[in-house]
């Protein structure tokens, strides 16, 4: 099972994602922002990082790209798009999900591991979880709230579209503590948190058991395998 | 000075000029040379230098590029060495960064650098310049960048101006650091009044790579081509070299060429990425990064380092502001920029690789045999030098040293008059308003601004003792890096203050498993010009290759920051000492907590009544004077040596190293750490090391380590060290359902109330 | 040099963080009076020749489907300048 991760001048998480998606089982196939050419992959992530600097807004000129516009095309006949940080940033600027994602409520950049409940198991990246599943994964970002007209929020809420929600405090001032989203069939799904980063025991965010050993976020790459397999 | 000297309004100064018009004045001056450097440089050349030659020796000459009054003392890092201490150095002092053999055909290059006066003057772009800096430099090496440290030390916490300082340089790292994708796994911050006009960043950069992908900064084939690419170039740093410019006489309002250089993460990135491909696809034969002095020292310092010549036709460059001078051009400090030399064949593939990356670049000349730097603005010759005049043989000072004038009344005034705790709720709550000062207090506000996981190989970084990335995911070969300074014990003894300040890094990599391998340092210090501060200089140099010899370990690299000082105050010497070490496999590191549940806490070494400058007197009683603790070396290598092999045969659950605050700090920072508490008793200490109880606590002995065990490996661990000769006492026990760190006839702690305290203190004074 | 303006500001009724955390700047400056604070970008688009209707048209397409997101911007003007 192949699978794309998109690398923008700026991205910086795309070999932890090529990582995250060999420990899952697949195998990750590296793709060029200038080129529209996917390879066949049966997925794709955009990762995370500060593509073109966050210029203009963050995610704005990678949307652009040749190979963001191929995405978009194929996402519409149901090609599995995980966005992840920046990567949601720019499937919101593609306008393959809706909203927008601001500033930081405290203007700072916040690292920290940050608890989860997966709403939505019924999309090509959470089908693994349990409904309501709480999960530990790690945050890093400066621009990460979460922000929509009443109008898309209780459209949102009653579609349950609403994929991840933060708990135990909201990070980023993100309305209604989204975390991430789904589009409605299901295949594109985007997070402000990093799975990528929760993936590899030892590497990952400190549980209960032992130092660094969260691997909650293997899980998303699963899923995708999974479906692709039975599809 | 402005006004008093002028340059002709029209066209540039070139060397023929400088023949035809030997009297012209220069401001040699305003530039910061001495009456006789300027003698020596017509000397070099024959006549008086043109103005472009005058600000190239002006800032290479200077204290930052040249060393000039540290070279002397520097030397003993390369002197004072053994081939075995030696052999796994592929690269040492003096170039970029120095290189260390990992093993596995892997290497590993790591430096650490200031970035002071610019922090103070715009703590933002000064911080996240700092960072890009040292960054190129680690890439100039050939390897990928891997990790960043951060080294702070600021003014008062509640001076207002402190808080400016803080926010600026904490977010312009964050920023940096964060948008290159560098994991930040450790550093340190300290708040002392000292450094209030003289704040310290000073920032580290490692990076890894196979041995064969090493590149150097030398131009050594004549024909090669010299390419300068990335970033355009601007009037970024070059505020003192605009006395040449002739706009700034006329003016009479501030200078609009700006003395601060602003960074772009982006920029560099994308650099990091297209010079990778460069080098791994062979087509670059030298590569400098542009730095201080910026042009002038990468094309002086590749031609010298080559032992051949350069000629460069400077309006080439590809300029931001059209309006800049050649002499300007020449002192740019513009980020973001590098300098390959391409030899002719090469150069198609290396276009389609920056076009790729979408990175600018302009061929500025070619390598030529012959000792002799030409450049040229269009047709006019601006520049004809030797190159090894300009990059290496700069002037050499032996300033005058003196013993300060405070030391001996300083050496006297020891901590021992100071009233001690006369019962146990005095003493807990001397421990709880220690652990609640800013210098001990959580650093998270800080900490957590930084990415410590991009890259997926951060096996430690902070809370834990030392940093630790994976180097290779195959094997988990990695290393380990601490860094750690002491400007009280410098203070109050340069040369102990430097030893102590490696031992305690030292110590800090071997409690994670690690075994140290190699050093960088960063000298902070006064103005050389002050022959008190020289005396610190000439001891803590000393000090510190002492040491390095002693424990066997070699300096690769490092930097030195003078003139921290306003007016007549300097800082304390503050050398900053980072050590390296190796660990086979990632996976066996130790964190500096204890998570296990009813383990046994051991303290390896021997405490003494030693409260000289310590956190203890300082923070609490605001008392500095003494001698600082005693260090014996051997005993840190015995120590290092137990904790690697205990480490290896899997005996270590958690261990911490004890340094600033002594026992009491070690023993609650271990709890906070996994939030697990513990049952603690001092009683055998006092016994048998014949101390007090504050000594106990707070003593800052040296090769002391707190360990905890599992129960089943209790008695291999016990001896064990027996058998090394490593004192070890059984302190406590580990307890995960109290909630509470208990010291026995001193206090009862909720462990709520200690994290309550401790984490509270940064977003009280900072927001 | 002749150039197309193009002013963005963010929607009325979405949060503006970096506004409010500079109005409360002003506050503490002393400036109590200033109700609110609200930031925008301007976009100067540079041309070596003169603007043309045609020019404004196209600039006015860039402005709406890239250089604003009009989830959470709104393009406030789009105006030719000497």
């Amino acid at each position: 099972m192949k699978i794309g991760v998109i690398t923008y001048p700026g991205t910086l998480d795309d070999r932890d994602a090529q990582r995250a998606i060999r420990l899952a089982g697949g195998t990750p196939v590296p793709l060029w922002h200038a080129d529209d050419d996917l390879k066949k992959v049966d997925a794709v992530v955009l990762p995370g990082g500060f593509s073109y600097g966050d210029y203009l807004r963050c995610g704005a000129i990678a949307a652009q790209a040749p190979a963001t516009k191929e995405v978009i095309r194929l996402a519409g006949q149901g090609l599995p798009v995980l966005g992840i940080c920046n990567g949601f940033q720019i499937l919101v600027e593609s306008h393959l999900l809706p909203g927008g994602l601001i500033r930081n409520e405290k203007q700072h950049f916040v690292c920290k591991d940050q608890k989860l409940r997966v709403e939505n198991n019924q999309t090509s990246w959470t089908n693994m979880f349990e409904k309501d599943e709480e999960i530990l994964i790690p945050l890093k970002n400066g621009e990460g709230g979460y922000i929509a007209s009443d109008e898309t929020l209780k459209m949102l809420e009653a579609e349950n579209l609403i994929t991840f929600r933060y708990l135990d405090g909201n990070p980023n001032g993100s309305l209604n503590d989204i975390a991430g989203l789904t589009n409605k069939r299901g295949n594109v799904v985007g997070l402000m948190p990093h799975p990528e980063h929760a993936v590899e025991p030892g590497f990952g965010p400190d549980t209960k058991t032992a130092m660094r050993s969260g691997i909650d976020g293997l899980k998303f790459f699963q899923s995708v395998l999974q479906q692709v397999v039975n599809a | 000075m402005l006004g008093k000297k002028k340059l002709e309004p029209s066209g540039v100064d070139t060397t023929a000029m400088a023949t035809t018009e030997p009297e012209r004045e220069q401001p040699w001056q305003e530039l910061g040379l001495k009456q006789d450097e300027y003698e020596e440089i017509k000397n070099i050349l024959g006549r008086r230098p043109t103005s472009s030659e005058l600000a190239m020796y002006s800032v290479m000459w200077s204290e930052h590029c040249s060393y000039k009054s540290s070279k002397i003392y520097l030397r003993q890092f390369g002197e004072k060495v053994t081939p075995e201490m030696n052999k796994y150095l592929m690269v040492g002092m003096g170039e970029n960064a120095g290189v260390v053999d990992i093993g596995e055909g892997l290497a590993v290059t790591f430096k650490v650098e200031s970035h002071n006066h610019p922090s103070y003057i715009e703590p933002f772009q000064g911080a996240a310049t700092g960072v890009g800096g040292i960054v190129r430099d680690i890439l100039s090496m050939g390897a990928r960048p891997i990790a960043v440290m951060d080294q702070l030390r600021f003014g008062a916490p509640t001076n207002p101006d402190t808080a400016r300082v803080v926010h600026g340089v904490v977010d312009g790292i964050s920023f940096y650091g964060n948008c290159l994708g560098l994991p930040n796994i450790g550093g340190e911050t300290v708040f002392d009044s000292v450094y209030q006009g003289n704040p310290l960043v000073n920032a580290l950069s490692i990076g890894s790579m196979k041995h064969e992908d090493l590149q150097l900064a030398k131009a050594s084939n004549p024909g090669d081509l010299v390419i300068l690419f990335g970033a355009r170039t601007g009037a970024d740093g070059i505020g003192g070299v605009s006395v040449l410019a002739s706009e700034t006489f006329e003016s009479t309002g501030p200078t609009k060429r700006p003395a601060v250089q602003v960074g772009d993460p982006f920029a560099e990135k994308v650099l990091i990425e297209c010079c990778l491909e460069l080098f791994h696809s062979g087509v670059v034969a030298g590569i400098q990064d542009l730095g201080g002095a910026g042009i002038s020292c990468a094309t002086s310092e590749l031609a010298s380092n080559g032992g051949k010549g350069m000629r460069v036709q400077l309006k080439n460059v590809l300029l931001r502001d059209e309006s800049l001078t050649p002499e300007e051009i020449l002192m740019s400090e513009s980020q973001e920029r590098m300098c390959a030399v391409v030899p002719k064949k090469k150069l198609k593939e290396f276009e389609k690789i920056v076009q790729k990356w979408e990175v600018e670049y302009s061929v500025l000349g070619d390598v030529i045999d012959e000792d002799r730097l030409y450049i040229n603005w269009g047709h006019e010759e601006i520049v004809n030098v030797p190159p090894r005049t300009v990059a290496h043989d700069g002037p050499i000072y032996e300033r005058p040293v003196k013993l300060p004038k405070y030391q001996k009344a300083l050496n006297k005034d020891s901590s021992s008059g100071l009233a001690r705790a006369k019962n146990a709720s005095e003493l807990a709550s001397q421990l709880m308003e220690l652990i609640a000062t800013p210098n001990q207090a959580d650093k998270s506000w800080i900490t957590a601004q930084y990415d410590k996981y991009v890259g997926g190989n951060t096996a430690l970084s902070m809370p834990d003792d030392s940093g630790m990335i994976r180097v290779s995911e195959e094997s988990g070969l990695g290393v380990a890096l601490a860094t750690d300074a002491n400007g009280k014990y410098a203070y109050l003894n340069p040369y102990e203050g430097a030893r102590l300040a490696l031992a305690e890094a030292y110590r800090n990599v071997a409690v994670t498993g690690a075994l140290p391998r190699a050093v960088t340092n960063c000298l902070n210090f006064g103005s050389p010009e002050n022959p008190e501060v020289m005396w610190q200089f000439k001891e803590a140099t000393a000090g510190l290759a002492d040491a390095c010899l002693e424990l066997g370990i070699p300096v690769t690299g490092g930097n030195v920051s003078f003139y921290n000082q306003s007016g007549d105050i300097a800082i304390y010497p503050t050398p900053v000492v980072g050590v390296l070490g190796v660990i086979d496999d990632v996976a066996r590191r130790i964190p500096s907590g204890w998570q296990d549940d009813g383990n046994n806490i051991y303290l390896l070494g021997e405490t003494f009544d030693e409260l000289d400058g310590s956190a203890w007197a300082k923070d609490l009683h605001d008392h500095l004077g003494g001698q600082p603790p005693k260090l014996d070396l051997a005993k840190e290598k015995l120590l290092a040596e137990l904790l690697h092999g205990a480490s290896i045969q899997g005996l270590i659950e958690s261990a911490h190293d004890l340094s600033e605050g002594g026992l009491g700090i070690a023993v609650l920072e271990a709890s906070l750490r996994f939030n697990v508490g513990a049952r603690i008793w001092l009683g055998d200490i006092l016994d048998r090391d014949q101390i007090d109880q504050t000594a106990a606590l707070f003593s800052e002995s040296q090769s002391r380590v707190l360990v905890t065990v599992g129960r089943e490996d209790d008695v291999k661990f016990q001896a064990l060290c027996e058998a090394r000769g490593v004192p070890c006492l059984r302190i406590g026990v580990t307890d995960s359902t109290s909630g509470l760190v208990e010291i026995k006839d001193v206090a009862d702690l909720k462990l709520e109330d200690i994290r309550t305290s401790w984490s509270g203190v940064m977003s009280e004074l900072f927001g | 040099m002749p150039k197309i303006i193009v002013e963005i500001m963010p929607k009325q009724d979405l949060l503006d963080p970096q506004g409010k955390a500079v109005a409360n700047s002003l506050h503490r400056s002393g400036q109590k009076e200033i109700s609110a604070v609200r930031i925008g970008k301007r976009i100067e688009l540079h041309f070596e020749r003169e603007i043309t209707d045609k020019d404004l048209e196209e600039a006015k397409t860039q402005a709406a489907n890239f250089l604003s997101n009009d989830v959470i911007e709104d393009v406030v003007a789009v105006t030719k300048e000497d």
